[in-house]
């Protein structure tokens, strides 16, 4: 199956077997938790955001390579955006996964494209940008992908 | 492996015969022959029980217990022919001692609202076990919030039995119920539930059994466990989803209040008073999934055209067949390898996600489940947050863990590029 090799790009496997940002922030202002109910995926998110910038992110958790990379590629892309730019990111992001769009503007964000191909997988790849969504909002409780 | 072995196994050939009974199994998934391995979730049903629904509505339908004409005598007569069915696969003492419910989870839950809460007080126990299914521990414990009663645990040991030593040291002059899969869905392992029974017993503390995971794979006899109430789904059973049973002892089920108020269960009603129904009907309130229940007395009657010893034979063989070429896998860890189980295999591949197994599997025809198997407090307890499981029925074969065991080495192959 073609699909599973777009779904399963090398990048993707890359950053599920070495994640980049991986860990604690010490100094973090907003932390969320994120969790899918489904297959167990788990998330925390810690961002420290100065003047609506995020300065710095990083995430800790336990998930599927689809979860674990999508993570590990956004803290990578979120890091120096505005807060109203990653949303703008999520957005766009979703919009490729989801409902099958381009992708363009999301730079290298665009493995997760092959996501598209496999509707059960689409909560996998988007609950990090969701608890980030919560983190910049400031939601305490966790969110879920249901 | 010998191409003998491959080729002769006698019970192989029948599984390749009984697989014929299910329309389902001949479907393609991805353009790929689908092998079904999620029987434990649910399993396929048998041409004659889709036929006995269709049936029911295309000749018989009408409400049961409520009118004098002709059909409504018929559809009365079907339904309650399906509870003497059932109660014959229990071997229960008598029909009146089963009570059609929605599956498994409503039988716990009926048992917990209604012996439970009528009977439980502050400061009494109720023992579970670590290998429940949710729906073997989320009803007991909105039980413990209404009542104050609390729960004690049997822990599971590393190849994932029940530890009966610590069991027994549970019981106590508190104990007020045991509440213990007889089967667990994602171990396999068959628990030694007469000796539950007994040891409770001893303390005057009924036991309920979860059967939702056994009778599709083992003869229950409800009389000899001596277990006070038997829960199971008929949909694991080859059976239509909707309907199960809740099997219970007369004298438990007669000192009962009502579990659900409304029709059937009454026998007047009055705005000053109501008197209700005897047994089972007190249980039964509305019109009940007559087609359901019809079509799991055929899917029963279907599973009693097989030799009981034939059918062990065969999905112990597959059993052993499966563990062995599941274990010479690099990386594979199987979680359960319980001394008694059934032909379930849990298991988790260093350096994947389950989740993507399942994906990768799927995509070879290969059904099987993945994830926590709602048992999050086993997953705890064995260091994972999900598994794999490949769960087996009467109609798979070697063949289907050839094909299962050479998609798992495709996946590894996916995630090593
Ligand atoms: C051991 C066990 N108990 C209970 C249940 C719940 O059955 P149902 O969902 O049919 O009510 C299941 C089904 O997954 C099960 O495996």
């Amino acid at each position: 199956m073609s699909e599973l090799r777009e779904l399963y790009q090398e990048t993707i496997l890359d950053h599920y077997r070495r994640p980049r940002n991986a860990g604690r922030l010490a100094d973090a202002n907003r932390v969320a938790e994120g969790y899918n109910p489904l297959c167990g995926d788990r998330i925390k998110l810690f961002l420290k955001v100065d003047d609506g910038v995020i300065r710095d992110a990083r995430f800790e958790g336990n998930g599927c390579a689809i979860a674990t990379a999508s993570a590990s590629l956004m803290t990578e892309s979120i890091k120096g955006k505005r807060a109203d730019e990653a949303l703008r990111l999520l957005e766009q992001v979703h919009h490729m996964v989801a409902g099958g769009g381009s992708g363009g503007g999301v730079g290298k964000l665009q493995v997760l494209s092959g996501v598209h191909e496999f509707p059960q997988r689409v909560k996998c790849a988007t609950l990090a940008w969701h608890t980030m969504k919560a983190a910049l909002e400031n939601v305490a409780v966790p969110v879920t992908t249901e | 492996m010998s191409l003998t072995n491959k080729l002769f196994h006698y019970d192989d050939l029948q599984a390749q015969f009984w697989r014929t009974d299910f329309p389902l199994l001949k479907s393609r998934v991805h353009d790929k022959p689908l092998i079904y391995l999620d029987n434990a979730a649910t399993t396929q049903k048998p041409l004659a029980v889709i036929e006995a629904e269709r049936n029911y509505y295309l000749y018989t339908n009408a409400n049961v217990h409520r009118g004098i004409h002709s059909l409504s005598l018929q559809a009365t007569e079907a339904y309650e022919h399906a509870r003497t069915t059932a109660q014959h696969l229990l071997n229960a003492a008598s029909s009146s001692e089963i009570i059609f419910v929605r599956g498994t989870t409503e039988a716990i839950n009926l048992v917990a609202q209604s012996y439970g809460r009528s009977r439980l007080h502050s400061g009494d126990e109720i023992i579970l076990s670590q290998m429940e299914h949710h729906s073997n521990i989320v009803p007991w414990q909105m039980l413990c919030q209404q009542t104050g009663a609390t729960l004690r645990i049997i822990p599971v040991n590393d190849d994932g039995e029940l530890r009966m030593e610590v069991f027994a040291g549970l019981l106590n002059e508190h104990t007020r119920l045991v509440a213990v899969t007889h089967v667990s869905n994602s171990l396999g392992t068959i628990n030694p539930v007469a000796e539950i029974v007994a040891q409770a017993h001893r303390h005057g503390v009924p036991v309920l059994l979860d059967g939702a995971q056994a009778v599709a794979h083992l003869p229950v006899d409800v009389q000899a466990l001596d277990c006070d109430f038997y829960a199971f789904s008929g949909h694991k059973l080859y059976g239509p989803t909707g309907i199960g049973v809740l099997y219970g002892k007369a004298a438990l089920l007669e000192a009962m209040p009502p579990y659900q108020g409304g029709g059937d269960m009454i026998r007047s009603v009055s705005f000053a008073e109501t008197t209700f129904n005897s047994l089972p009907y007190r249980f039964e309130a509305g019109t009940p999934n007559i087609a359901g229940a019809i079509g799991l007395g055929v899917a029963i009657d279907y599973l009693n055209n097989f030799d009981w010893e034939e059918l062990l034979a065969h999905e112990q063989s597959l059993l052993t067949y499966a563990m062995q070429a599941m274990s010479d896998i690099p990386g594979l860890r199987i979680i359960g390898n319980a001394r008694e189980k059934i032909c379930i295999l849990s298991f988790v591949l260093e350096g994947m996600h389950p989740h993507d197994v399942g994906t990768i599997l799927d995509g070879e025809g290969v059904a099987i489940r993945t994830g926590h198997h709602c048992n999050m407090p086993l997953m705890e307890r064995f260091g994972v947050p999900a598994t794999a499981r490949a769960s087996f029925a009467l109609y798979n074969s070697r063949h289907d863990v050839d094909v299962l065991v050479s998609a798992i080495q495709h996946a590894q192959e996916v995630f090593k590029q």
